[in-house]
């Protein structure tokens, strides 16, 4: 068992060939989470004999030889805010205890449909909000490379449990980075594909206009076969974009001779030193390699954060207002139903989703509406139409992905404007709704895990994987020392 | 435009929109939430000098219009398991507190 594969692709291919079974890939990593998931805590909820059953289902089809799908024996794990069918699904929220969603979202089904094996539910900031998994009201995750820092967030697990090799492959959600910037700060792919190419449906709600599933992954090969599998229309999300999936694997191996990398001149600052002395080596990396280096201005990207963390809390307290004790979930009862609707949500809301509901709310409120929600969607086309500028001398655009390293557990969570200062260089393709990826690109000095963040136009992922495995064969040559 | 943090949101003002929001909160969650949306309000502050008057808002990232589908019947939710997730049903449906409050 020393050829035991690790990445989904090459587990997939070793499944359907008969070579490996499904349920020894499976208990190599049940074995794993056993060893480690309480110093990590990457998952909510392990579901292994669920786990157990959809893997024997799959050793049985190859031994019946039939073929049970590219992703055959794969194991995965979902970010709690993904509807699962009988299974608890929390958001990490008191206010969800108990609820047990009567259908899988569209993600899920295409996954087990594919063969996948999903291992458990992770744990994530509480509605995926925040940018450390503190928010979490079950505990925070902690970073597999050094456990007295956080894990990023908000998809802090599903970073975590690969990063954890708890699986090869995990699913999160990205509304201002929640998906790029766990993968940076974890070491690990992470990717956020164009608004629209991955279904919503069953995917718990947060900000409807930014939301987009995406995948991560050690590798960007993983990446791009998870996310070819679940990318493509669907007619349950009224937002898909109605195409076919994404082809990725086949340009992984093209080189970037030619390609256009902007470099952002105006590009906000702030960031650690460490991290920027990596973006250069990226961009030196993909020089070497044969592309051509240009420099854009993007003036608006300053006012991201801003437009933000308006639009962002203006339109979770819209859709936040369904938890209401009414039909799922905790209720707090009282004498009539304003009052119960008012205690159910104080005692079932944590802070950080309160504080966005409340800034929410005032934003959208009679009075407020013109000078906050309405002008941040005005800035909101104003950064759309600078990235239109820079991506037409531009094939993709390069950043940190983080300003900082993982910091240390605590060290943020009484000051929220300093969280959200960590979303700075990831916002603004969310308001674009444009596809970005965080590529793991060395370290820092401290030995903490560094991600470049490379950028693209609307449907541009093609480019984006291109330079990203480019980025990532520079690492494996270099011996990951430059 | 008010100059200090601390004139940007009042607690009158926070403890209104607690009310719009359907959150009882204390009066010490309504001290401590005015300082941090008044720190945030005030950071917010950098689109204030911004001429926007030719700006179309933007509203959603990819330009598709209304979509439709045939009006054909098809499975829906199961009822019961549906209800099975209410903290309280009867006679198939949603059992609420009295909907006319005591205090509006």
């Amino acid at each position: 068992m020393s050829a035991t594969p690790s990445t989904a692709f090459e587990i997939a291919a070793a499944v359907r060939a008969g070579s490996v079974r499904a349920i020894d890939v499976l208990e190599a990593h049940l074995g794993r989470i056993a060893a480690r998931e309480t110093d990590i805590h990457a998952f909510n909820l392990v579901t292994a004999d669920e786990a157990r059953a959809a893997a024997t289902r799959i050793d049985d089809l190859v031994a019946a030889g039939r073929d049970p799908g590219p992703l055959a024996g794969v194991p995965i794990a979902l970010k709690d805010n993904m509807c699962t069918r009988g299974v608890p699904t929390t958001c990490s929220s008191r206010i969800l205890e108990g609820w047990k969603p009567p259908y899988d979202a569209t993600v899920v089904s295409r996954l087990a449909a594919m063969g996948a094996v999903s291992v458990g539910k992770t744990n994530l900031d509480e509605f995926a909000m925040g940018s450390s998994t503190e928010n979490s009201a079950f505990g925070v995750t902690l970073n597999p490379r050094d456990t007295s820092r956080v894990a990023g967030g908000s998809s802090g697990g599903s970073a975590a449990a690969v990063a954890a090799a708890f699986a090869p492959v995990s699913l999160g959600s990205d509304t201002g980075g929640s998906i790029r910037q766990p993968a940076a700060l974890c070491g690990v792919v992470g990717v956020k594909p164009t608004y629209g190419t991955v279904s919503r449906y069953g995917l718990v709600a947060f900000a409807s206009s930014l939301d987009q599933i995406g995948p991560f992954s050690a590798d960007v090969r993983d990446s791009a076969l998870i996310l070819e599998s679940i990318s493509g229309h669907d007619p349950l999300d009224s937002t898909s974009i109605p195409q076919g999936p994404l082809d990725l694997l086949s340009v992984l191996d093209h080189d970037v001779k030619g390609m256009r990398i902007g470099r952002i001149t105006d590009m906000p600052e702030g960031a650690d030193p460490d991290v920027l002395g990596r973006l250069e080596a990226a961009f030196d990396a993909l020089r070497a390699a044969g592309a051509t280096i240009v420099d854009v201005e993007l003036p608006s990207l300053k006012y991201g954060l801003t437009a933000y963390y308006l639009i962002a809390p203006a339109e979770a307290s819209s859709n936040l207002a369904r938890y209401d004790g009414v039909r799922y979930g905790r209720r707090v009862d009282a004498v009539d139903t304003n009052s119960m609707y008012m205690a159910t949500r104080a005692a079932g809301f944590g802070d950080e989703v309160k504080r966005r509901i409340m800034l929410g709310t005032y934003a959208l409120s009679a009075g407020y509406y013109d000078a906050y929600y309405g002008k941040a969607l005005k800035v909101r086309r104003l950064i759309s139409d600078d990235f239109a500028r820079a991506y037409a001398t531009a094939d993709v655009l390069l950043t940190p992905t983080s300003p900082i390293p993982a910091f240390k557990v605590g060290e943020k969570a009484d000051d929220p404007l300093s969280m959200y200062l960590c979303d700075v260089y990831t916002i603004p393709t969310n308001l674009a709704g444009h596809p970005a990826m965080s590529v793991p690109f060395g370290d820092s000095r401290e030995g903490l895990p560094i991600g470049v963040q490379v950028m693209a136009s609307t449907l541009g992922e093609q480019s984006m994987f291109k330079v990203a495995s480019a980025l990532e064969r520079h690492m494996n040559s270099s011996g990951g020392r430059s | 435009m008010p100059d200090t943090p601390s004139e940007r949101i009042s607690a009158a003002a926070v403890a209104k929109v607690a009310r719009l929001a359907r959150l009882d909160v204390s009066d010490d969650e309504i001290t401590r939430m005015t300082g941090q949306l008044a720190g945030m309000l005030e950071h917010f502050a950098d689109i204030d000098s911004l001429d926007l008057s030719d700006v179309a808002p933007m509203t959603q990232p990819y330009p598709l219009t209304n979509v439709f589908r045939e009006d054909v019947v098809a499975p829906s939710l199961d009822r019961d398991e549906v209800l099975a997730n209410a903290p309280a049903a009867e006679d198939g449906r949603f059992r609420v507190p009295p909907i006319i409050g005591l205090d509006g």
